[in-house]
C-alpha cells in the first residue's frame, strides 16, 4: 500500500459566480522515500488537491466523490483532532510564500519549540537547545542569534529555510512542499532544494513538490504528475515523461519551456487559455478546446490508459503503440 | 569555422546609451550613526543601437535602483548617463515627463497589473503617452496609432474597451508591453516583463518582444533573474553584484564559459543547467552594501566572504571589471578571471 493514495478525488467551491469544478476525479499515489512532482500551471488545481488532503480547503469547499489516505488513516472523513495530530509529526506542508506562512508577531525559535511542544515529548528545559539544533540542521548561519530573530529580520531565503525547519522538526513521513522556492533567487532555490533532497534522503521521507517550473521538477523528482484544469492528464516516471510525454498538452508544456539550448523560435506557444471551471457544459476533456489534436470522440468520458508506469488520460495521444 | 561578426564597438557604431561610472548612494541610519546604503557602485556599460542587453542579479543586487537611475525615476549621486548624445543623468527626475528624450527612453514594467491604471481602458492606456507626449494628438491620429500598435503586438481590437482587471496576464503585458513602445522608443528597459505569467503565455511574450525589436529597430535592456529567458533573448549580458558588474560579454559565451565565480554559482544553479549545483553552491550571506558615512570605502571584493576562491588579496584591493586578454568584448571583475579552471 502507497503512503499517500489519492482516488478519483472531485471537489467543488460553491462560490457567488458558480459552484466552481475545481478538481475531477483526481488520482494520486505516493511511496515511501519518493519525489513526486505536481507540475501545472496556474489554475491546475494542484495547491487546492494538497489543502484538500489535509482537510485544510476553503470552507466554501465540497468534495464530491473520492477518497484519500495516509499511512491508512482517511484523511477525508477525520476528526479534526485526528488531522491536528497528523500535521507537523506525520504529513508536513511548507508553503510559497515563507513570511506570509510564519507568525510575524513570534521569534523564530519559538516557533519552532512550538511544534515540539504539539507533536514531540521533549521537555520544556530541553526545547531552546532542540529549536537552535534545527536552525542549525537548515544550514542557518549563527543559530543562536537567529533563534531571537522575528520573520521581518531575515531574508526570503532564511524564512524558508525556518519554515523547513518547522516541517521537518518532527521528521514526518511525507513532506508537500507548495512552491517552496518561487520567488527565491537561484541560487537560493539551489541551496533550498539540496537541503530538501538530504533530509528527505536522510529520513526516508516522501515529498511532493508542487511547482509550475518544469526545470525544477525535472531536476529534483523520480516521478512527475501533469495537472491541467482540475485534471490529472499524464504521470510517469521523470525521464520517461520528458523524452516520450504522450498527452498533448504535456508536449506542449515542455515544448514552452526554456531550457539549454533551445532557441526563441524553438518555443513552442501553447493556444488558447484554461476553460472557465464554472461552466455547467465543461467537456469531459477540459484540454480538448485548445488542443490541435481533437477528434469527435474527444467528447467522451477520459479514459485511463496505462503502461507500466506512465499513465495518460486522453482518447488521442502521442503515440502509436497506445492510440 | 568562421570569423565572428565585429560587435557593435568594434565597427565604430556609437553607443546609444553610454553609462559612466554611475553611483547611487541612498542616506541610511544604523545603530552607529549615519550611514549610507551604496546601491548602485561606479556601474559602466554601453548599448548599441539594434542591441538587446541583458542585465542580471539576484535581489539586493541594484539591478533595481540601476534600472532607475536609466529610465530617470531617481535622481544620481555621481556619474554620467547618456543617451541619443545628451546628458540625461543631470536631468531632475521631476522635469524628466516633459524632457524631449523621454519619448525615446521607455519602460516595461514587472507586473502589468500593478502597472496599469485600474480605471483606464486598455485604450486609453495605451494612447495616455501620446497624449502627454505626441506630435499628433488629434482624435483620429490616436486612433490610427493605437490600432496600429495594437496590431503589432498582437492585441485585438475588442480588447482594447476593456479594463486591466477584465483581461488576463498575457493581455495585460502586451498592454503594457504596446504603451510603451507606441512613442517608437529607441531604448525599451523592461524589467522581468514575464516573471508573473505562466510559461506557456511567456513564450508568446518573448516572442512578440523578438518580433517588436526587428520591426520597429528598438534596443533592448531586458532585466531579469531568469538566465533561461536571458539567454533566449539578449546578445549580451551584464552580471551585476552588490551594486556592481562582476562580468559581461556576449550572451552565448558567457553562459558557456563563464570566468567570475558568481556567474558560475549563478548558472549551475538553474535545473535547467545540467551542473550539479552542489559544486557551486554558496555559503553564507552577501557582505552589507551599507557603510558608515564618510567611513573609508574599504577597498575590497565585493563577493569576498561568498567566493571558493577569496584569497588575501581580495580583502585588500577590488577587482576592476577588465576586458580578458584579447577579448575586447568579455569583461570580468576578478582577480582571478584567467587563472579559474574550465566550467
Amino acid at each position: 500500500m502507497a503512503l499517500l493514495e489519492v482516488d478519483n478525488l472531485s471537489l467543488e467551491f460553491r462560490t457567488r459566480g458558480g459552484t466552481v469544478q475545481a478538481l475531477e476525479d483526481v488520482s494520486l499515489a505516493i511511496d515511501r522515500g519518493e519525489t513526486v512532482g505536481l507540475v501545472g500551471e496556474s489554475g491546475s488545481g494542484k495547491s487546492v488537491l494538497s489543502y484538500a488532503m489535509l482537510g485544510l480547503s476553503d470552507a466554501a469547499a465540497r468534495i464530491t466523490q473520492g477518497r484519500a489516505r495516509f499511512d491508512g488513516v482517511d484523511l477525508l472523513n477525520a476528526d479534526e483532532r485526528t488531522l491536528a495530530d497528523l500535521r507537523g509529526r506525520e504529513v508536513s506542508m511548507i508553503f510559497q510564500n515563507p513570511r506570509a506562512a510564519l507568525n510575524p508577531i513570534r521569534k523564530i525559535g519559538h516557533q519552532i519549540e512550538d511544534v515540539l511542544e504539539r507533536h514531540t515529548t521533549t521537555l520544556r528545559k530541553n526545547r531552546e537547545a532542540a529549536a537552535i539544533a534545527c536552525l542549525a540542521q537548515m544550514q542557518i548561519p549563527d543559530p543562536q542569534r537567529r533563534y531571537h530573530a522575528y520573520p521581518f529580520e531575515l531574508s526570503g531565503g532564511l524564512c524558508q529555510r525556518v519554515m523547513i525547519a518547522l516541517a521537518l522538526a518532527c521528521s514526518p513521513k511525507l513532506l508537500i512542499a507548495d512552491e517552496p522556492t518561487t520567488g527565491l533567487d537561484v541560487t537560493t532555490q539551489a541551496a533550498i532544494m539540496t537541503l530538501i533532497m538530504e533530509k528527505a534522503r536522510s529520513l526516508r521521507m516522501a515529498t511532493l513538490l508542487i511547482t509550475h517550473d518544469l526545470g525544477l521538477a525535472r531536476a529534483y523528482c523520480n516521478r512527475i504528475v501533469v495537472m491541467h484544469a482540475g485534471h490529472v492528464v499524464e504521470s510517469a516516471p521523470t525521464e520517461l515523461l520528458f523524452t516520450q510525454a504522450h498527452h498533448p498538452y504535456t508536449r506542449q508544456l515542455i515544448g514552452a519551456t526554456p531550457i539549454g539550448r533551445t532557441r526563441l523560435d524553438d518555443l513552442i506557444a501553447v493556444p488558447g487559455g484554461l476553460p472557465d471551471l464554472r461552466r455547467a457544459d465543461l467537456p469531459s476533456c477540459r484540454f480538448s478546446q485548445r488542443c490541435d489534436r481533437m477528434q469527435a470522440h474527444c467528447d467522451q468520458p477520459l479514459p485511463r490508459r496505462i503502461d507500466g508506469d506512465h499513465l495518460v488520460r486522453c482518447h488521442y495521444p502521442i503515440d502509436p503503440a497506445l492510440a | 569555422m568562421t570569423a565572428p561578426e565585429p560587435t557593435a564597438s568594434q565597427s565604430g557604431t556609437s553607443a546609444l546609451l553610454d553609462v559612466d561610472n554611475l553611483v547611487k548612494r541612498f542616506p541610511v541610519k544604523t545603530a552607529q550613526g549615519p550611514g549610507e546604503l551604496l546601491a548602485v557602485n561606479r556601474v559602466s556599460f554601453q548599448i548599441y543601437p539594434g542591441e538587446t542587453v541583458g542585465l542580471v542579479g539576484e535581489s539586493g543586487c541594484g539591478k533595481s535602483t540601476l534600472v532607475r537611475l536609466l529610465t530617470r525615476t531617481l535622481a544620481i549621486t555621481d556619474g554620467r548617463i547618456l543617451f541619443d548624445g545628451e546628458d540625461l543623468g543631470q536631468v531632475d527626475p521631476a522635469k524628466m515627463p516633459r524632457h524631449p528624450k523621454r519619448a525615446k527612453l521607455q519602460m516595461v514594467f514587472q507586473d502589468a497589473q500593478d502597472s496599469l491604471n485600474p480605471r483606464f481602458t486598455a485604450y486609453d492606456a495605451i494612447a495616455e503617452p501620446l497624449r502627454l507626449l505626441g506630435l499628433k494628438t488629434a482624435e483620429p491620429s490616436i486612433r490610427a496609432q493605437v490600432a496600429d500598435i495594437a496590431q503589432l503586438t498582437g492585441l485585438p481590437v475588442e480588447l482594447l474597451q476593456r479594463f486591466p482587471h477584465q483581461l488576463s496576464g498575457g493581455q495585460k503585458a502586451r498592454v503594457g508591453i504596446a504603451r510603451a513602445a507606441i512613442l517608437r522608443p529607441l531604448l525599451l528597459v523592461l524589467d522581468e516583463p514575464t516573471a508573473a505569467l505562466d510559461v506557456s503565455v511567456q513564450v508568446v511574450i518573448l516572442q512578440l518582444l523578438a518580433d517588436l525589436r526587428r520591426s520597429l529597430g528598438m534596443s533592448l535592456l531586458f532585466v531579469s533573474h531568469d538566465l533561461n529567458v536571458v539567454r533566449l533573448l539578449c546578445d549580451r549580458i551584464l552580471v551585476m553584484y552588490l551594486g556592481q558588474i562582476v562580468e559581461s560579454g556576449p550572451a552565448r559565451e558567457v553562459f558557456a564559459n563563464p570566468r567570475h565565480p558568481y556567474t558560475r554559482a549563478l548558472i549551475a544553479s538553474s535545473p535547467s543547467s545540467g551542473r550539479n549545483p552542489a559544486q557551486y553552491l554558496l555559503p553564507g550571506e552577501p557582505q552589507s552594501p551599507i557603510r558608515m558615512r564618510g567611513a573609508d570605502v574599504a577597498e575590497r571584493c565585493g563577493f569576498h566572504g561568498r567566493c571558493p576562491q577569496g584569497q588575501a588579496l581580495c580583502t585588500e584591493q577590488a577587482p576592476a571589471l577588465l576586458p580578458l586578454p584579447g577579448q575586447a568584448d568579455r569583461s570580468v571583475a576578478c582577480h582571478f578571471a584567467q587563472t579559474l579552471l574550465n566550467f
